[in-house]
Formats: structure tokens, sequence, C-alpha cells
């Protein structure tokens, strides 16, 4: 009960504080994992309507690989971001390994099916209704699609929350790509993971709890910004 | 036997006034007539409406009536391309990669857009090409001549159910199609919004546009149709003007049954 | 669209205050890095040779797979049988010994097996096994955990074959302070994580200073005719300040409550 007690306390001291490394630290949170969730979400958002409007052979195979692929472990994907990226792998040569990069590549691979998934399930719960009316209205491929991500966006846009949530609560992963390297590559969950480590529980948690008032307010940003909550029809 | 022969009906009357401002837009050759000739549809080997021979003139207003299940959603699916032809021919008078584009559809329950009235209706102006200042400002004049006025900025689905059918109504005319086929369109409406979408309808076939739509409502038909195209089972059993369908009584037993009000299966 | 402005603006502020020194990796192992003495060589590092040493903390065995693959510039460990065979398979241009820490025993308070006043630490093993007593192992084939096998070993104990009083815990020896702190059972530690360690609990030191019990750390520079990349003159420019009367100085006054933790033994 004590080390919870503790961690509040240390939480608020951390924030009135705000100490250039944890700021820095912050700051390298919210860009590795923003940068991650904006290109995820350009990859799986079309993706997922393109599998929602489109009829072929595998789709339904794509489909189950994508649901599948969600429940990756993060360690698994960060071994394999390791082995493409380090010195000795196909990538090598690009020196990506253990920069801010290399763990956005990895979370780019973590939550692109997240998204892929939620929007595919959004989107074809959209098409279904929109489907007569854009046939006969004779909009191209490309138009249905950029249609129904433009109309499903409030959905879309918790599609990228959640990929946000798992992004940046992530540690496996970016802990072998990245190597939680202090100044270079350290984020707020490998710092828990390594204050955990040296048995400082108050110190982890207090960060844990900068952590979730991070994701919250950044829910709460995003949602302003989308006026999402505004309206509960659209 | 039901008689499906094609029925060539004269042309609805239109002014020269409608004339005038069709030829104003500077089309190619109308789209109009329409011939369907053996015309099937089948969904998994089975037949759902057809072999239908009918002809849709350049001018008029056709009424489809008949029970339910006698394939009236799937003629109306069948001429505007939604439906898959399995069988026989559709004709338009020009090219194929035309008609696609000159003709609207408003669908039984409307299809609310999740965007605002005037988006909405300004929608298949956007997807060809209309810059999107010019289509809003269109869009606008349409929705108030609809007394739609009033709720622009309203996200569509909160309309009440005449509402959202008169914003179906003002997105398909938008473009000003030469033929517009409804899905009874009046069916979950309440007397006055049933009026006011026939008012627009007359209008919208006064200025020139061809409408082909399918009603239950029997009143319906007598105030609107010009022509009356009677199906049963899948098949088209009568083609007739409307003065001869409903005074003259019609030809068929099951068609004179319907009109009665008798329960025809 | 929004995110997009957000990242700029986070891009921006990342953006501010970088500065360009010479940079190169080094794997580190969990105990090195726990035991603080890295915060107290870095910044003098930096001044001295203007170099920013970016420390990967990971454990033996994956330290060593980083430098087989180039993906480090040095490595420094504590596993000397693993760093021959590393040499010799010349993934390492050399192995330099820099220094020595020690391993601790730590158990319950009330020492129930008695390992305090044991004579030796074979003696201690032996009496852990005799009394059955909850013992948690690294179990991550590490450098302390191959370490405490060995030193089983000797006790003439399989603790494989052991009952359920042995528990091979898989995890950092961070982790694994934890899980004996929480089961209140006997462990190996280094001294340096133990003393850094904040959630003691019931846990005491209980046995110390056999000399079987000496961890000595060695720092292998990744071999650049194996990896062109590798940064092997700053690699030796860093190990040269390593064995320097600067670093010795340094390392034999770290001191963590009181305690020195390190003795430098470099040979010139």
């Amino acid at each position: 009960m004590d080390e919870i007690l503790h961690g509040t306390y240390e939480a608020a001291r951390l924030i009135v504080t705000l100490d250039r490394d944890l700021l820095e630290i912050i700051v390298l949170s919210l860009k590795v994992t923003l940068t991650a969730v904006a290109i995820a979400s350009l990859i799986g958002l079309p993706m997922g309507a393109w599998l929602a409007v489109n009829r072929f052979r595998f789709r339904r195979i794509v489909i189950a690989v994508l649901n599948a692929l969600m429940g990756l472990p993060p360690v698994v994907v960060g071994l394999f971001v390791y082995m493409m990226l380090s010195r000795s792998g196909p990538f090598g040569a690009m020196g990506l390994l253990f920069t801010p990069s290399a763990m956005i590549i990895a979370q780019v691979l973590i939550i692109t099916p997240l998204i892929a998934s939620i929007s595919h399930q959004t989107i074809r719960d959209l098409w279904a209704q929109y489907h007569d009316l854009l046939i006969s209205l004779n909009a191209t491929r490309g138009q249905r699609i950029m249609s129904l991500l433009w109309d499903g966006r409030r959905a879309l846009l918790t599609a990228m929350l959640a990929g946000f949530g798992r992004a940046v609560g992530e540690v496996g992963a970016i802990m072998i790509v990245g190597g939680n390297i202090e100044h270079a590559t350290r984020v707020l969950t490998t710092a828990i993971a390594l204050e955990t480590g040296r048995g400082n529980f108050a110190f982890a948690m207090g960060l844990g709890m900068v952590l979730i008032a991070i994701a919250v307010l950044v829910n709460l940003a995003i949602h302003g910004l989308g006026r999402t909550e505004r309206s509960s029809v659209w | 036997m039901p008689t499906s022969q094609g029925i060539s009906l004269p042309a609805g009357p239109a002014g020269p006034a409608a004339l005038g401002e069709r030829a104003e837009s500077g089309r190619a050759a109308s789209i109009l007539p329409l011939r369907l000739r053996g015309a099937m549809a089948r969904a998994r080997g089975k037949v759902l409406i057809g072999p239908i021979d009918l002809d849709i003139t350049r001018r008029g207003l056709t009424i489809v009536m008949g029970p339910n299940g006698a394939g009236k959603t799937t003629l109306l699916r069948l001429m505007h391309g939604l439906q898959r032809l399995s069988a026989g021919e559709i004709i338009w008078s020009a090219p194929q990669s035309q008609v696609r584009d000159r003709q609207a559809f408003v669908f039984q329950s409307p299809v609310m857009m999740r965007r605002s009235v005037l988006d909405n209706i300004a929608y298949p102006l956007v997807l060809h090409g209309v810059a999107r200042a010019d289509a809003r400002a269109q869009a606008a004049e349409m929705a108030t001549e609809m007394g739609l006025g009033g709720l622009l900025d309203q996200p569509a689905p909160v309309l009440s159910g005449g509402e959202q059918q008169k914003l179906s109504l003002a997105r398909a005319l938008i473009r000003a199609p030469e033929i517009l086929f409804l899905d009874e369109p009046c069916a979950n409406l309440d007397g006055r919004a049933t009026r006011e979408i026939e008012a627009i309808l007359q209008k919208a076939q006064g200025d020139g546009t061809r409408i082909v739509m399918s009603t239950h409502n029997m009143g319906q038909a007598r105030r609107m149709a010009q022509d009356v195209v009677f199906m049963y089972d899948g098949k088209v059993h009568e083609c007739a003007e409307a003065t001869g369908f409903f005074e003259d009584r019609p030809k068929t037993p099951e068609a004179t049954g319907f009109i009665n009000g008798d329960i025809v299966e | 669209m929004m995110l997009i402005r957000a990242w700029a603006v986070v891009s921006l502020l990342a953006l501010a205050g970088v500065a360009h020194a010479d940079e190169m990796r080094l794997a580190v192992t969990t105990s090195f890095d726990n035991s603080g003495l890295a915060a107290v060589l870095l910044p003098r590092i930096k001044a001295d040779l203007d170099l920013d040493i970016q420390m990967i903390v990971v454990g033996t065995g994956q330290a060593l797979r980083l430098g087989e693959a180039g993906d480090v510039d040095a490595i420094l460990v504590h596993s000397r049988a693993a760093e021959d065979a590393f040499v010799a398979a010349g993934h390492a241009t050399h192995r330099r010994e820099i220094m020595y820490n020690d391993f601790v025993l730590i158990g319950p308070g009330h020492d129930p097996a008695g390992i305090a006043r044991a004579g030796s630490a074979a003696q201690a093993f032996g009496l852990l096994a005799q009394a059955r007593a909850p013992f948690v192992s690294r179990g991550d084939d590490s450098g302390t955990h191959n370490k405490e096998l060995a030193l089983w070993q000797k006790a003439g104990v399989d603790p494989g074959a052991q009952g359920a009083w042995y528990r091979a815990a898989g995890a950092s020896m961070g982790a694994t302070l934890n899980t004996a702190s929480g089961m209140n059972a006997y462990v190996m530690a280094d001294r340096a994580s133990w003393l850094n360690f904040g959630n003691k609990g019931d846990l005491r030191l209980l046995f110390s200073g056999d000399p079987v019990l000496f961890n000595q750390y060695a720092y292998l520079p990744v071999n650049p005719a194996r990896h062109t990349h590798v940064k092997a003159a700053l690699a030796a420019k860093l190990e040269g300040w390593l064995v320097s009367d600067m670093a010795a100085g340094l390392i034999n006054a770290y001191k963590v409550n009181g305690e020195q933790l390190f003795t430098f033994n470099a040979r010139p």
C-alpha cells in the first residue's frame, strides 16, 4: 500500500519539478508514439477500408491474418525488427538500430494490424449502409474509400487512439530495438522497466502515473480537436 | 398468360419550356428511351424477375405496382444497374459510358451520409468534379427549394423521416438526371411529407426528368401515374396508360383484384 | 491531420538542444548499470575525451550477441568462459580486464539455512540444499546465472534435480531480487545490484568474501575486421581511458552506503 502512496507522491513531485531529463523522456515518448500512430494510420486506415470495400480471393485469409497479428507479442516484433536492422541483418547498413527510428518501425508493425482491423470493422458497417448509394452515384473505387474514411473519421479516430494506447504503453519491443539508451532512446516505459528492476517502485509508479496522465491528455486533445464526444449521432 | 410484351407508351405532357431547359444543358442525345428485352435477374440459380420486355419512353411518370415480392424493387434496381442482368438486354439510347451519370435512384429507406444536410446534397456534384464552393452553393439553393433551407448545417442522420427523404430527393436531383428511379419513397412517411414529396416529383417531371417509381399506395398511384406497370410474380403483368388502367379496369384478374384492394398473393 | 500538427510541435521540442560529440555504443551488463558507477564514469569520459557513451544495458548473453552482430562498438561484461570463446571466434580483437566486484548471498534475516556461519561459498550452497530453503535463481543464462551454477557444482548439488525450493525466475537481476523479496527467499546477486536495490524487505546480506565469488569485468572491443563500420578508434580511446589512473581512482573510490563496490585491476 505504501508504495502506491509513495508512487502518487513521486508522480506529483515529478510533474511539479518537471526536470530536464524527465521532459526529454516524455517528449521522446510522444514523438516516437505519435509518429508511429501517424504512419500506422496512413497504412492501416486505407488498408482497412480497402479490405471492407473489395471482394477478392484471399480476403478472408488476409482478415484472419490481420486479426491474428493484433495478438502478436511485441517482444517478437522487437526481435524481428532487431534482426532486420542489426548490422548483420538485411537493413543493417542503414544504421537504424538503437535509434528512435527503430522504435518507430517496431511500433508501426505492432499497431498497424490493430488500426487496420478496427478500421476494417468500422468501414465494413458504414459500407453496408452506403453501398447502394455510392454505386448509384457512380463513385470510383478511390472516391468510395475516401468518402468512407472521411465519414467514418470519428470511429477511425478511436482506432487511432487504440493504436496510440497500445504503442505508448509498449515496452518489450522498444527495449530491444531502442536499447533504452539514456538521452537517446529512453522513453517512459523503458524507464519504468529500468526503475522497477532497480527496485525503485515508488519512482517507477510515479513515472507510470505520468504516462497515464499523458495518455489521458492526448486522448482529450484529440477528441477535442475531432469534437468526437459532442455529437452522439455522427 | 400474362401479357409481358413491351408497350410503347406515349410521351407525357412535357411542356416546351422543359424541352428547352434540357437542350440548354448542352448534353448529347438523350439516354432515353430505355428498352428491356427479355431481361432477367437471377440470384443463386433462382429467377428473381423476368423475362421482361418493357419500354421507358422519354417523358412521363411511370408507376410500378404490384404485391410484395412481385419484383418491383428488383426491376428498378435492374434498370438502374444495381442489380446484375442475368439474361436478355437493357438498351439505353446512348453509349453505356454516359448512362450511369445521367440517372439517379431514391431508396425506400433513405441513405444518410454522416455529413451535414448541405454536404449530403452537394456530394454528387463534388464526386463529379464540381468545386466544393460551387457545389455547396447549388446544394443550398436546391435545399431551400425543397424546404430544407433551415437545416443546412444539421447532421443528416438526425433529420426526421420526411426530411431525410426530401434530402434524398434533393441529392438525387442535384445533377438534373434524365431519369429518376424511386423505390417506394413514401412508404414510411405521413400524409404531409408524402404530399410534399409528390409536389417535388411533379415539378421535377415538369422540368424534364423522367420518373419511374414503385409504390404500394393506391392513392398515390392514381394521383401521380401517367402510365402503370403492374408486376406480379416477377413478371410485368400489365402495362397501360394510367387512365385506361384505373378507369377501364385492368385486363388481368390479379391486377383487378389488386386495385380493388383484394389481397393478392 | 491534427496528429501531424501535434507531431510537428513535438519534433521541434525534441530538436531543441542537440549537441554533437563523438558517440560510441557500449553494451554493458545489468549488474554494471545497477551499480551506478556509470553515472560517475560517463561524465568524466565526456569531459576528458569529448565522447558520448551510449550504453545498451542487457544480459551478458545478449551483449555478446550484439557484439557479434556488430551492433555495438565494444562490450563490458563478466563471464570469463564466454568472453574467451568470443575472442577465439574473432568477434573481438582482445579481452582487457578492467576491475572486479563480487557476488553476495542474500536471504531472509532469520537465515533458516544458517549460511551466515558458512566457511566458504561452496559450504553455504551445500547448506542451502540441505535446508531446502527457497532459492530464486536468475535462470536466464546470464553471467550471474552461470556463476551460480558453477558454485552449485562446486558444492556437489545439481539444482535442476531439486524440488520446488529451487525457482528459476528467468529474469534480470532486478526482477529476480524483486521475486526473492516477495518470496522472502535466498538469492545470489552482485553486490552493486544488491546495494542499490530499493525493495529489500526482510532480505539481508548473509554471506560474502570468498574469492570464488569475485566477478571480473572485462572490456572487449568489437573486431573492425569483421564489421568495418565499428568505431574502433573510439573504442581504443575508451579502453585507454578505462585502464588509466584517472579511471582507477574513480572506480576504487566509488562507494554505495559507505561500501566500496569495485576494485580496479587493469594492467597498464
